[in-house]
């Protein structure tokens, strides 16, 4: 860890205005990626910039019947409001899948869009990374890649996304609400938050240097079955090898299809992003097949983790079996 | 006390503290975060600067320039220790790979530096900042690739009996099938961990060690010093699976750095570092073939195990358990050793068995399929009471089949479906298997001192160490149950290498062999005892804090009044276990659902009968056994160290990546221990259950996914992906 300075900020413009001008600055909200980064000298900031004090920590209703979830709030407060386990039952399924109920008792909710890849050459500052040290190569690629990217990968970089709540956000149709270094806001649709890595996979998210995250917005709620089914090697307590989140409206029996008059599906696991294709969606109809074959069209795994591809499509049926049942 | 003929009737027969299921005397100390472990010991000495390790980027190779400058310059920092600074040093007898390297780089993340500072922050920040130029070569990294230039290991020659190769040609029923387990790490919760201190010549460590003598002796060879001037201090030890048997670059660094620093120094290796840095239990590729008349009785039995280890290493011998489980008069093993520049492979509990009984116990299966009989029944009928290569050998106590079969009974054998796959539950495929379990019981001499004081307190200290398992307790029951006084009479001193020598922590034989020289120490303090309190001519009972006989009965403290008693004695083995085959035993039974839809398998029921003797404290046995349970758990379905063939290291080096199971990975289970008692083994008629508990578990956990799905999967771990292409169709 090198030596860093630290303060807390006074409100979130300051915050902004802060990590934009002073060299080498980096939020810090829960700390629970920062600080392991941090030890490995993955990161090394000069300077944090503590967010845990400016008030970003209530969920509220919005104006038009959808949520504003403060970007500090905690992921066991979100996981448990009542409001999101009645109407956004997928964000609360998604979130007590992560972690553990230590981590998630402080970690945040911008935290967890923003926390780094699980890549294991990502964590090993030997090893060359281009995620970690633009131009470096990439030694994952070629080398054990069981539970990295499927898709959305590039030559460069091959590496998952981890989070379980940005999945289920991504079906959601989250926004991300943000204040920027000139004190100026803007909202970010989930989907365009997370960069593809191309030839830059350092280069992770739209946001601009200083650009703080103040809150996550959902929608009013669109009902539906919301399933949030993490597929991994041991039960809990470990990253998903594939998660799907969906929101499955079943038909009733009389749509003529497979029981679901419509749905939304996104794909953690196998991207470098929440994974989401809105045009396959009209296939679910006919089923996950069809549907996976759309989502993951052009997939380009590697031997080790082609199996997700297969996964994907299973337990995507699983799910909308869950969902008419 | 010498251990010749087998033990009659004798105190701890009494069985008032020994065999009851007393809690941890160290508990309390345990769960109020009060019993020190080695890097805690931030009082035994002042001064104390800390040392961060640097590991080698490169598996093979050179170092051809170190860079020193900046961290020299950095904040807080003391000195750094290299192998140049260091000058010339030894190799311990027990270590394969150099603890300190350079300038030649034998394995990926092989201490090349230590950075001593006044802060942690600081030497860990430090050490970041040295530069250091490799000179790569290429290295064999890849079991598979290098089987074919396998060659037998040295003192590990073929062993077999009859004709293997014709009786299996002829044998009507045949199994020929190769398994696959990976290289595994102990994972223990605390790292190594060290502090050295030197007075003149003189070294101190506190340091978490499982077998203090070995230490002291490696640490002087080391080192170049004598061993006089070595003391090693464990008293307690934060886990350790073989992975604390031998001295760590953490006790070496932290000695050098001292040395250098002119003040104490304490090392722990980082998380991150221990996989390559230190031991794992290596690889194996398994071949078993099995012959069989029609109706089951095996009449050729061949087990093959290719390994790989650093030059001058030693093979993973997955083949022990074959040589002695299961009759067949025409029988083969062999085990061949490539060498691979991997880190250094060695000891994680239960070696040899742990990996072979994997894969053994599977091919059983397999085999009882064939033959289709039920696969205890297949068991039951090729059972041996001799050695099978020296039949004129017996067990001395061997009751597998009373484990399968109460293990059957209790668990619902017979609701078990024979035909695969054909148990449903909702999402879940169901399945149930079974495993023999064994392990061999190992007899060594150990020694203890035993002092009496004029309140009647017994203090027992011996260089055994407790790494997690119960040993304090155990220890004090045997002194109590022979010295007739109550368990909080007794003190327990274990860890320092200022005492008795013992038989250390490994190989499951600690709690037999330590207790029965705390024994003998025990007897001899008696007879000095019942000398001065005048019991000169019976011998008097020890009880109720009274030494008694005929009427006559004196309090045991009496006998200290004018000053503290003490005795020094241990137990030492004569020829039995020669004439005997000494093992223990067990039944393992498995129920797991395996998602039909994912392939994702979770555990539902586990049941162990383990036959090991005398059971000393059913409470603290059962512990070692579930905890081994879960271990075996953990083999056969997600341990793992990934290699990366190209670069030559373990990946998945921190406990992010190398999963271990969680609590919900665990489900309810079940421990019963036969009622035996083993007066072969030692006058304590005890034997070894923290190894037994792990071997044949993975095996039953992989013959329950079998007959849940169908798929016979011979490559642990059963991860999902070996699964998913044979599950049916998702409706
Ligand atoms: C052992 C372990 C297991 C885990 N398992 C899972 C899992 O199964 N599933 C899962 O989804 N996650 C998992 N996680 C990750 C965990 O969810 C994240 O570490 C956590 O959500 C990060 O939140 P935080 O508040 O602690 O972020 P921090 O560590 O404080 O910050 C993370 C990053 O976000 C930036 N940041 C923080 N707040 C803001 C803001 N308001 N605006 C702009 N930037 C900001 C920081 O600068 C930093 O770069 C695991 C973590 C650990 C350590
Ligand atoms: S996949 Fe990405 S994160 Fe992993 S090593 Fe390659 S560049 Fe780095």
């Amino acid at each position: 860890m090198r030596p860093f300075t630290y303060e807390r900020a006074a409100s979130p413009a300051d915050a902004a205005a802060k990590a934009a001008s002073i060299p080498g600055a980096h939020f810090i909200a829960g700390g629970t990626n920062l600080l392991d980064l941090m030890k490995l000298q993955i990161e090394t900031p000069a300077h944090l910039i503590d967010v845990n004090g400016l008030g970003l920590d209530t969920i509220e209703e919005t104006p038009d019947g959808g949520l504003r979830i403060g970007a500090l709030v905690r992921n066991t407060d979100l996981a448990a409001d009542a409001r999101v386990r009645r109407h956004y039952g997928v964000l609360s399924r998604a979130l007590v899948a992560g972690a553990s109920g230590q981590l998630r008792n402080v970690a945040t909710t911008a935290g967890n869009l923003l926390q780094r890849t699980r890549c294991p050459y990502f964590y090993d500052p030997n090893q060359p990374c281009n995620k970690r040290q633009p131009g470096s190569g990439c030694s994952a690629i070629g080398g054990v890649t069981r539970s990295l990217g499927v898709i959305g990968t590039s030559n460069a970089c091959i590496a998952t996304h981890p989070s379980d709540m940005a999945v289920a956000m991504r079906v959601l149709d989250a926004t991300v609400e943000t204040v920027r270094p000139d004190g100026g806001s803007r909202a970010i649709p989930i989907a365009d938050l997370h960069r593809l890595p191309g030839d830059a996979p350092h280069v992770e998210t739209v946001l601009e240097r200083g650009e703080l995250i103040t809150a996550v917005t959902l929608p009013r709620p669109v009902g539906g079955a919301q399933l949030y089914h993490k597929v991994r090697d041991r039960a809990s307590y470990a990253f998903a090898l594939v998660s799907v989140a969906a929101i499955v409206q079943p038909d009733g029996g009389d749509g003529g299809g497979n029981g679901i008059a419509w749905g939304r599906v996104a794909l953690g696991g196998v991207a470098p992003k929440p994974w989401r294709v809105e045009a396959a969606e009209a296939h679910l109809k006919q089923g996950a097949k069809q549907t996976t074959a759309l989502l993951l069209a052009g997939a380009r795994p590697t031997p080790d983790n082609a199996f997700k591809i297969k996964l994907a499509e299973r337990t995507l049926a699983a799910v909308l079996r869950e969902a008419r049942a | 006390m010498k251990f010749d003929t087998p033990a009659g009737t004798n105190p701890i027969d009494q069985l008032t503290v020994v065999g009851k299921p007393t809690d941890r005397i160290d508990g309390p100390l345990k769960t109020t975060g009060t019993a020190p472990y080695a890097y805690e010991r931030h009082d035994v000495v002042a001064g104390q600067a800390y040392g961060h390790v640097l590991g080698a980027a490169i598996a093979k190779g050179r170092i051809t320039r170190m860079d020193m400058a900046d961290a020299q310059a950095a904040p807080g920092v003391i000195t750094i220790v290299t192998a140049e600074t260091a000058g010339p040093l030894g190799k311990g007898k027990w270590n394969t790979a150099k603890l300190l390297g350079g300038p030649d780089i034998q394995h990926y993340h092989q201490a090349v530096a230590l950075v001593v500072a006044e802060t942690f922050e600081q030497a860990r920040d430090a050490a970041s900042l040295i530069k250091v130029d490799y000179q790569a070569e290429p290295g064999a990294y890849d079991l598979a690739a290098a089987r074919e230039g396998a060659t037998e290991a040295k003192g590990e020659p073929d062993t077999g009996a009859g004709d293997f190769h014709s009786a299996f040609a002829a044998a009507p029923v045949q199994l020929d099938a190769t398994y696959t387990t990976p290289d595994q790490s102990h994972a223990m919760m605390e790292p190594h961990a060290s502090i050295a201190a030197w007075n003149g010549d003189k070294l101190t460590l506190w340091t978490a060690n499982q077998m203090i003598r070995w230490g002291v002796k490696d640490v002087a060879q080391t080192l170049n010093i004598p061993e006089e001037n070595i003391r090693l201090i464990s008293p307690y030890i934060g886990g350790g699976f073989g992975g604390k048997l031998f001295v760590r670059s953490d006790a070496l660094l932290a000695a050098l750095g001292a040395k250098a620093a002119g003040r104490p120094v304490k090392v722990a290796l980082h998380r991150p570092l221990i996989v390559n840095n230190t031991t794992h239990r290596p690889a194996t590729i398994q071949r078993i073939r099995i012959g069989a008349t029609k109706d089951g009785k095996i009449t050729a039995i061949g087990h093959e195990s290719w390994s790989g280890d650093l030059p001058d290493g030693k093979p993973e011998t997955a083949v022990q358990q074959t040589r002695l489980l299961y009759a067949g008069a025409n029988r083969l093993t062999a085990m061949r050793l490539a060498v691979l520049d991997l880190p250094e492979g060695n000891a994680m509990r239960a070696p040899g068995e742990a990996p072979g009984l994997m894969a053994l116990e599977i091919a059983m299966d397999e085999m009882a399929e064939k033959l289709g009989m039920d696969p205890i029944q297949f068991r039951i009928l090729n059972d041996t009471q001799v050695d099978p290569e020296k039949p004129g050998r017996p067990f001395s106590q061997r009751q597998l089949i009373a484990c399968l079969q109460q293990g059957a009974e209790r668990f619902g054998w017979a609701r078990r479906k024979p035909t695969p796959a054909s148990v449903r539950e909702g999402r879940w495929l169901v399945g149930m298997g079974v495993a023999a379990g064994f392990r061999n019981n190992l007899v060594t001499k150990s020694a203890a001192r035993v002092r009496l004081d004029g309140q009647g307190v017994v203090t027992v200290e011996t260089d055994m160490t407790d790494i997690g398992t119960g040993t304090y307790t155990i220890i004090a029951q045997t002194a109590a149950e022979t010295m007739g006084v109550p368990l909080d009479k007794v003190v327990v001193r274990l860890g320092d290498s200022r005492f008795p020598v013992s038989c250390g922590s490994g190989g499951q034989w600690g709690a037999n062999n330590a207790t029965a020289g705390v024994y003998a120490a025990c007897m001899t303090l008696r007879q000095a005892v019942a000398q001065k309190l005048g019991f000169n001519a019976t011998e008097p009972r020890f009880a109720d804090g009274q030494v008694s006989s005929g009427g006559h009965a004196v309090p045991l403290a009496l006998a200290a009044k004018d000053g503290e008693m003490a005795a020094e004695d241990g137990i030492e083995y004569a020829d039995l276990h020669k004439r005997y085959q000494q093992s223990t035993f067990a039944g393992h039974f498995v129920e797991v659902g395996v998602d039909a839809a994912t392939g994702e398998v979770r555990l539902r029921r586990m049941l162990a009968v383990c036959a090991a003797g005398r059971i000393l404290n059913p409470k603290s046995a059962r512990s070692q056994v579930i905890g081994a349970m879960t271990m075996g758990a953990g083999a056969a379905l997600m341990e793992e160290l990934a290699v990366d063939k190209r670069r030559g290291f373990f990946v998945n080096h921190d406990l992010a990546g190398y999963e271990v199971p969680a609590h919900a990975d665990i489900p309810h289970q079940e421990v019963i221990f036969l009622d035996e008692v083993d007066p072969i083994s030692s006058p304590m008629k005890a034997k070894g259950v923290g190894e037994l508990g792990i071997c044949g578990v993975g095996a039953a956990v992989a013959n329950a996914i079998y007959n849940a799905t169908g798929v016979r999967v011979r490559d642990y771990p059963i991860t999902l992906d070996k699964l998913l292409d044979h599950l049916p169709e998702i409706a």
